[in-house]
């Protein structure tokens, strides 16, 4: 367990705690392969129990422990598929552990699927009722909180038509606000803040936070990192069935993201391998090239999409590098990075300009420049060389990129123009938006109290 | 297997409330609503009673014909509809198993008993009509008024609740076995569909019972015979005593019996439900 744990002041701490999962393994039973003339088969065998033996296994979560004491608010988090919602199934109950134990103390509400036993038939207000027994609430106790739950939903003038006129964020708030209001002592939450407009999000987050002042449990799946470190005690990150870190939000949120990272540039370097495997492919001029016609715009027309140019000069490399030099597909908004160009003369040329361009996901340029822009004077080019451009502050807002480089003539023939086939992604912590991000501070003079977040 | 059924007794009001909310989502939108609950009956006996006066010739060993239909008829449609829906009510309620901590036997057992609160609705007309049947009389095939008929005789009424009540155990248990096998063998639908068609015909209930010299043994062997038969001599034939109390008993026995099996069956497959649905 974490400090941090230790460190806050929860109601109960030292008593037992609100969740606790040991050494729990959850093995889902695919029954897929089965599907075809079944019961035949069962019969056949006259062994029907035997026959709902699974054939095929597959492992949500491995020895996964946890414990939460109670008045904690903590944080699953981890890429899709990494178990967190089989774990969270686990506590509520709703699936068995195939190996072993799940303890919970108090009473759940899990938000799972919001108003996942609505009858679309029948009213909002019918429905509150079913619901609330469902989540383990009596009738009058609903009677009591009845008004505050429609409230809370905004549903007054509704709440009496068939829910299925309701609007799925109508449907959602009526179901987030009957589960919040079993008034549970642990709350389980399966990314469902996504739940109607921002006004009712900022509603939710409130609730969350009103959960957390009275000391209630709350466990979070979410992907939302940020909500992560505002609002958790304690976090776990959960990678492929198997717990990778667990304790202060915010260094198990940064070990996540790095490890994310490393990922999304382990795919990235894929997809450039790619896209340079495909243009190498491109049908590419006999060796030595042809000499190129003095209008070479005709060669532009049987260019292969991506790349085109008389190669007369070559890009044979492309390198993004951040400030210590290490390739790399992911930078963060801010950063030094430069972009390398490896090019190869196939004779010398004189006439000859490098651009370089830089494209955002819906295609805007964001940034181009060439050598002749930036008013440098070509002399001579031949065999090897290579050419550096170094951005020493890359601010640009979160996104994924594209870049165009280029090497062509001075009246914009190109000897080998690269489109849109290398790709980097900026990472960022700000929530900006936009394209790029200006340095820039706030000040405040008059009657104006406000302060930056601790 | 016991701590779980004893837990089902906690969800009693989730059980009422759903089976409220199944009658009245049937109804919903229909100007009549829960009218339809004794419409329905009301309406069958009615063109029932006018086909077999007026355009079949009825058998004339059980008079008024379309009274002796309805007294088995009535049980039956809530025996049959009871397991069609059942069966797919784990699969339809899947929503509920897998996002909602909720005891899944609940689903069959609303089925069961929602078709029950409409077979219980439908009894009064049906006394109705054999009240009124009893005291004009009927017409003999040669068009003379026979002797007014005794009306319902309540000696005879007060085994109408075992009936209800063993009836009620076969169908839950038979309703808790099939919801579960159908989880994972999704033919027992269909096949379950065109069962129940032939053993409509394998239970007495367009003729009598005791016109099956031949057959006898293969109906006694249909336990919903004996449900059906119970329902006749005690609705339609109440001037002759309630004979077949012993083959009710039995049945009883062995509805309980085939209830613990079901249960059994449904309990040892419920972990399973949440991840194949």
């Amino acid at each position: 367990m974490s400090n941090s744990a230790q460190n806050k002041p929860f109601g109960s701490a030292q008593g037992r705690p609100a969740i606790e999962l040991a050494h729990v393994t959850k093995v889902y039973r695919r029954y897929g392969s089965r599907q075809f003339a079944t019961l035949k088969s069962a019969l056949m065998r006259r062994n029907l129990l035997a026959e709902l033996q699974p054939n095929e296994t597959f492992t949500a979560l491995s020895d996964f422990s946890l414990r939460i004491p109670a008045g904690c608010t903590f944080g699953l988090i981890g890429r899709n598929g990494s178990g967190k919602s089989t774990a969270l199934k686990l506590v509520a109950g709703i699936t068995k552990p195939t190996k072993g134990t799940v303890a919970v103390q108090g009473r759940i509400s899990a938000l799972i699927e919001l108003g996942a036993g609505f009858h679309p038939e029948i009213s909002g207000r019918e429905n509150v009722f079913i619901n609330g027994i469902m989540l383990g609430l009596t009738k009058r106790e609903i009677e009591k909180r009845f008004d505050e739950i429609v409230e809370f939903a905004e549903l007054a003038e509704f709440i009496d038509e068939p829910v299925k006129t309701y609007s799925s964020g109508m449907y959602m708030r009526l179901g987030f606000s009957v589960a919040t209001h079993v008034d549970p002592e642990v709350l389980l939450v399966d990314e469902v803040l996504a739940v109607g407009d921002e006004g009712f999000t900022h509603k939710c987050l409130d609730k969350f936070a009103d959960f957390k002042r009275r000391g209630k449990t709350v466990l979070l799946v979410t992907h939302s990192l940020n909500l992560v470190e505002r609002f958790c005690d304690e976090a776990a990150w959960l990678d492929a069935g198997r717990k990778r870190a667990e304790g202060d939000p915010y260094r198990v949120v940064a070990e996540y993201v790095s490890d994310v990272e490393r990922q999304e540039e382990r795919f990235l370097a894929k997809s450039d391998e790619k896209a340079r495997l495909e243009t190498a492919a491109a049908p590419l001029p006999a060796e030595p090239p042809p000499p190129v016609p003095a209008d070479a715009t005709a060669d532009m027309m049987q260019a292969t999409e991506g790349r085109w140019g008389s190669r007369v000069v070559e890009i044979t490399d492309v390198a993004f590098t951040d400030s210590n030099g290490q390739p790399a597909h992911i930078v963060h908004s801010g950063d030094a990075v430069s972009l390398r160009l490896a090019v190869h003369a196939h004779r010398p040329v004189e006439d000859f300009v490098f651009g370089v361009g830089i494209f955002n996901a819906e295609g805007v340029c964001v940034y181009g420049t060439n050598t002749t822009i930036d008013e440098f004077d070509a002399q001579s080019l031949s065999g090897d060389a290579t050419i550096t451009v170094t951005f020493d502050a890359l601010d640009l807002v979160e996104g994924t990129y594209k870049l165009d480089v280029a090497v062509h003539k001075l009246d914009g023939v190109p000897y080998d123009y690269h489109r849109l086939l290398h790709t980097f992604r900026v990472k960022s912590r700000t929530k900006d938006v936009g394209v790029y991000r200006p340095r820039h501070r706030w000040s405040f003079a008059g009657n104006v109290s406000i302060a930056p977040k601790s | 297997m016991w701590h779980n059924l004893a837990q089902l007794a906690r969800y009693r009001g989730l059980i009422q409330s759903l089976v409220a909310r199944e009658l009245k989502a049937r109804y919903r939108g229909s100007v009549l609503g829960l009218f339809w609950s004794f419409g329905n009956p009301l309406l069958l006996l009615l063109i029932y009673s006018a086909v077999f006066n007026y355009f079949i010739t009825a058998r004339a060993d059980v008079q008024p014909y379309a009274l002796f239909l309805c007294c088995g008829l009535l049980p039956w449609t809530w025996f049959a509809s009871s397991l069609n829906e059942s069966t797919n009510s784990l699969i339809a309620g899947g929503n509920l198993i897998k996002k909602v901590l909720f005891p899944a036997e609940i689903l069959p057992i609303v089925s069961v008993l929602a078709n029950m609160v409409q077979f219980l609705l439908a009894l009064p007309i049906l006394a109705g009509f054999l009240i009124y049947y009893a005291n004009v009389g009927i017409a003999g095939p040669d068009g003379v008024m026979g002797p007014p008929r005794v009306a319902l005789h309540a000696a005879e009424l007060v085994w109408l609740p075992l009936v209800v009540f063993v009836q009620l155990v076969l169908t839950t248990g038979l309703a808790l076995l099939l919801s579960a096998l159908t989880v994972h063998f999704r033919d027992i639908k269909d096949i379950l569909s065109n069962l129940l068609t032939f053993w409509f015909f394998a239970t007495p209930i367009i003729y009598p019972w005791f016109s099956m010299e031949r057959l006898k043994f293969w109906l006694d062997l249909n336990p919903v015979t004996h449900l059906v038969v119970s329902y006749q001599e005690i609705l339609f034939h109440p001037e002759n005593a309630f004979g077949h109390r012993a083959w009710l008993l039995a049945l009883a026995v062995a509805s309980i019996g085939v209830f613990f099996a079901g249960y059994w069956v449904f309990d040892r497959l419920r972990d399973s439900f949440a991840e194949v649905v």
